[in-house]
């Protein structure tokens, strides 16, 4: 997040949540923005295909279709110019690109962009009037705007219209991506990414490698590794001889589970290290019984950029040990020698290397967490960056955008959309959710939202069991008949082993940047069983 | 600044602090039930009440504004009697059973009876009612027979959650806190979050997750960050003989910057996977398709062994790490560390985007 999620709830006067559903994802956020919303007056617009929480008490709701985000985003944009509400003296003195940014969102009036979205275009302009208008605007997302094969211009689009109305850098504005995870932030702040160290320090860069060098004693690759989906293509060509899972289940969690598995087998050897047998450890030739967050001391980061502890409160069971004594046994045994005390000596070398986290210590951290920058133990942190509209690289740069439609497309057989994502009551691929007796009992199972049009066409009841086919494959699911989704629009969550929606998605196509898969759009079809 | 006495001593304020406000400021404990400094008040449950010269009738101190020049007395007889008054009639309502309470110990009810010596109630007659204690919602435990209805539960779901779940039925006697058709939470627009159990000052609202499982002065509790999305919320965890039975809020802003104690359902009931009988306490190396257990020395020798040939036989960027996003920032860096320093490749990812 460029801002702070205490500024949700007092400083923004409107709050655009975009692909977010926030009451459930993050709750406690979204208990923030309703209380905004509620109690102090402030403006809200939903963009989701969704009719979330938060859309039944938003000012402007916008259903959009899946994979409409652009242009969606592009005719807000429109609006703003063509009534002149953009913030004209921001554009000139903190951005570049503005003109061709311009020339291409001029085409996207409302009525050009109402059929691609289904939103009518009278939504599009009160939005665009709340959102332009506001003193300070906030803008939230999470991985219904990334999840699609134009993720990185989805995300630049609304970068572009925060800048477009000078919302940037000051408390209750900015761009906010809601991340998923516990430590997702924290996991590409400490270079688990194949293209950076630490902080984001490139490993082509050769300043940077040198200095890695020195401190590991070690001499370090210089080329870009591969991300995630890439490796388990190469695995599937039989490129990739061992992988060394460390807390993921990409077994639940990646695309297409058939090619997933497909590719598993292949390999050579699978190491997995985790607190359970999970489907990706049942592959696995040897598993190593890892902690849990309650067992071990250490940091997260949250999605605000906030560094707080975690500190252990029990042994682990059995044998179990903590991750980072593992990792130091093999790397011990492959002939480089790691050993370290404890969790903060780890972190004591990680920010001698980490200008973000330099000023950040444990310390520190007793009082209460520290948000990155900061680069000095003197440094307050920064709860908000871009101050005045400061880009760090200078000027903010407008990015010129025109819509792609998703790769997937419905056709007579598939004419449906399936949008995969998250129920309130578990988390990810449900190793954890599933085994936590109160939220398993409540939720035992995934269901398939449709809506009662769509449902009534098929024949189908609340309650009924379906059968949901995409191009990779088909599952069995209990239909839940509801207004929540639009007619072309179907919904599961991604949760539960017994109904694994991943082996309904794709991953033909991918984010060319982010190598985001196309989660959120799969043509299918639905019938009655 | 604002001057005024308090039992005798001069005490000096900030201009808009109220009675209670300046009372707490300066160590003088005031009894309150209904209060809560994160709520809406309401100045209801009159546990505060004090006297303050000149003024014909006693003043609910969470409400009233100190003023320049005010004379109060906080324990005076005739305050003692008033707040002895006001737990007898909560005592005719509620249902003492300490002995198996999950907030024995921990009950500003059961604390201020012991302060004020209330043994029974003197208004019986009316004849308590009697709540069943019937929500099959697996989360938390509502038993309106302990209810004192100081209306915290209300107003934490309104104030802080906005669900709004529930809210009093009835007045007097027959008061009674309800969902909009006195159901079950499951059928209200209840999100389980757990505010109204962090507020309940009794053992009306508790956790069924927690339930005998430890009381409060049996367990330690450790401040750390929850383990789910990425909000950073953070939690205590209660722990008991070197297990974790329960969660609690921190309310202070030092221990917890982002949520101020506020926590979702998986947060505050979704703990309990960490004794699942399902978690790995040992190596497996797999044998002919099967998983057999295998000592910590035979399993890292093994993976050594493995990743060490197949380095040198195909070369490192055959291989490939996934971090995770669940574990901690020193185990991410290590594991980015290994892959680089160790395994020689840069193919370490984590499903950042999945
Ligand atoms: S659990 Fe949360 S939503 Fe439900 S009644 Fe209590 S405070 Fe309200
Ligand atoms: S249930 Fe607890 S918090 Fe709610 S009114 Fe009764 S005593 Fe107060
Ligand atoms: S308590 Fe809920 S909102 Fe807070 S971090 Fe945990 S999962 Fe997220």
């Amino acid at each position: 997040m460029t801002n702070s999620i205490g500024e949700l709830e007092k400083d923004a006067d409107c709050i655009f949540v975009i692909g977010s559903n926030t009451t459930e994802n993050h709750p406690v956020i979204g208990m923030k923005i309703k209380q905004n919303k509620l109690y102090n007056g402030a403006k809200l617009i939903v963009a989701d295909p969704r009719r979330t929480d938060l859309a039944e008490i938003a000012d402007v709701y916008m259903p959009h279709l899946p994979g409409s985000d652009v242009a969606l985003v592009n005719a807000l944009m429109n609006v703003i110019i063509s009534e002149g509400l953009a913030d004209q003296t921001f554009i000139e003195e903190h951005t570049e690109g503005y003109e061709a940014m311009a020339a291409i969102v001029e085409k996207y009036t409302p009525e050009y962009v109402e059929p691609i979205t289904g939103v009518p275009a009278e939504s599009i302009r009160a939005a665009a009037r709340i959102y332009a208008q506001s003193g300070n605007a906030a803008i939230c997302y999470a991985m219904g705007l990334t999840q699609h094969r134009t993720g990185t211009d989805n995300v630049k689009s609304v970068c572009n219209l925060a800048m477009l109305t000078g919302n940037i850098g000051r408390p209750g504005t900015g761009v906010d991506p809601l991340r998923g995870q516990n430590n997702v932030q924290g996991a590409c702040d400490m270079g688990a990414l194949p293209v950076v160290y630490t902080a984001y320090q490139a490993v082509t860069n050769e300043a940077v490698r040198t200095k890695f060098e020195q401190a590991w004693g070690v001499s370090l690759p210089a080329e870009n590794g591969l991300v995630l989906t890439e490796v388990i293509n190469k695995a599937h060509h039989g490129e990739m001889k061992a992988l060394y899972v460390f807390g993921e289940n990409p077994m639940m969690s990646d695309p297409d589970l058939q090619h997933v598995e497909e590719a598993l087998e292949k390999l050579d050897f699978l190491v997995v290290q985790d607190i359970f047998l999970t489907e990706t450890a049942k592959y696995a030739d040897v598993v190593l019984p890892g902690a849990c967050f309650a067992e071990k001391d250490g940091t997260f980061s949250n999605t605000e950029r906030r560094v707080q502890r975690v500190r252990k409160a029990v042994s682990t069971p059995g044998q179990a040990r903590a991750d980072w004594e593992i990792i130091c046994e093999i790397a011990t045994r492959m002939g480089y020698p790691m050993s370290y005390s404890g969790a903060e000596e780890i972190y004591e070398e990680m920010r001698a290397l980490t200008p973000s986290y330099a000023g950040i210590n444990y310390a520190r951290l007793e009082k209460g967490g520290l948000q990155w920058p900061c680069p000095t133990e003197e440094h307050p942190g920064t709860p908000f960056l871009h101050k005045d509209g400061n880009f760090s690289r200078g000027k903010g740069a407008f990015t010129a955008i025109d819509y792609i439609p998703p790769g997937e497309q419905p056709d007579e057989e598939y004419p449906l959309i399936l949008t995969t994502g998250r129920s309130l009551f578990h988390y990810h691929t449900g190793t954890m959710t599933r085994r936590a007796s109160a939220l398993d009992a409540h939720k035992p199972a995934a269901e398939l939202e449709i809506n009662p049009e769509t449902a009534a066409a098929k024949g189908i009841k609340d309650g009924d069991m379906v059968r949901i086919s995409t191009r990779r494959g088909g599952l069995d699911i209990k239909a839940k008949v509801s207004n929540i989704v639009a007619p072309q629009v179907v919904f599961m969550t991604f949760h539960f082993a017994e109904t694994a929606a991943n082996w309904l998605t794709s991953s033909e196509f991918l984010d060319p940047v982010a190598k985001i898969p196309e989660y959120k759009v799969s043509a299918c079809k639905v019938e009655k069983i | 600044m604002i001057t005024l006495t308090i039992n005798g001593r001069e005490i000096q304020t900030p201009k808009g602090s109220t009675v209670l406000d300046a009372c707490q400021a300066a160590g003088i404990p005031i009894p309150t039930l209904c209060y809560d400094p994160d709520l809406r008040l309401a100045g209801s449950c009159r546990m505060c009440l004090v006297e303050v010269k000149g003024r014909p009738l006693f003043v609910a101190s969470c409400v009233a504004p100190a003023e320049n020049g005010m004379v109060v007395e906080t324990e005076s007889p005739a305050i003692v009697e008033a707040r002895k008054v006001t737990l007898e009639l909560l005592a005719a309502r509620h249902d003492f059973n300490c002995q198996v309470c999950e907030k024995n110990g921990d009950c500003k009810f059961q604390d201020y009876c012991y302060q004020y010596g209330i043994k029974e109630s003197r208004f019986e007659d009316g004849g308590r009612h009697v709540y069943p204690i019937d929500d099959p919602n697996p989360f938390l435990e509502r038993d309106y027979n302990k209810c004192i209805m100081c209306t915290r539960c209300v107003r934490a779901c309104e104030d802080i959650t906005v669900a709004r779940a529930i809210n009093v039925k009835n007045r007097g006697h027959n008061a009674k806190i309800s969902t909009a058709f006195d159901g079950d939470l499951a059928d209200s627009p209840c999100v389980f979050c757990g505010q109204c159990v962090m507020v309940c000052p009794v053992g009306a609202l508790t956790s069924k997750v927690s339930a005998g499982l430890g009381r409060s002065y049996e367990v330690d509790k450790v401040l750390t960050t929850c383990t789910y999305c990425g909000t950073g919320c953070t939690l205590e965890l209660n722990v008991k003989d070197d297990k974790v039975v329960g969660v609690t809020s921190n309310r202070t802003l030092e221990g917890s910057p982002v949520n101020k104690g506020a926590l979702c359902v998986k947060g505050r009931f979704g703990w309990d996977f960490i004794n699942s009988p399902d978690r790995l306490t040992t190596p497996l190396i797999k044998e002919n398709g099967e998983f057999r257990e295998a000592s910590w020395d035979e399993a890292l020798d093994l993976v050594a062994k493995r990743l060490g040939d197949i380095k040198a036989q195909h070369g490192p960027d055959t291989i490939a790490m996934f971090s995770s996003a669940r574990v901690t920032n020193e185990e991410n860096y290590l594991a980015q560390k290994f892959t680089r320093a160790v395994l020689g490749t840069n193919n370490v990812d984590h499903c950042a985007r999945l």
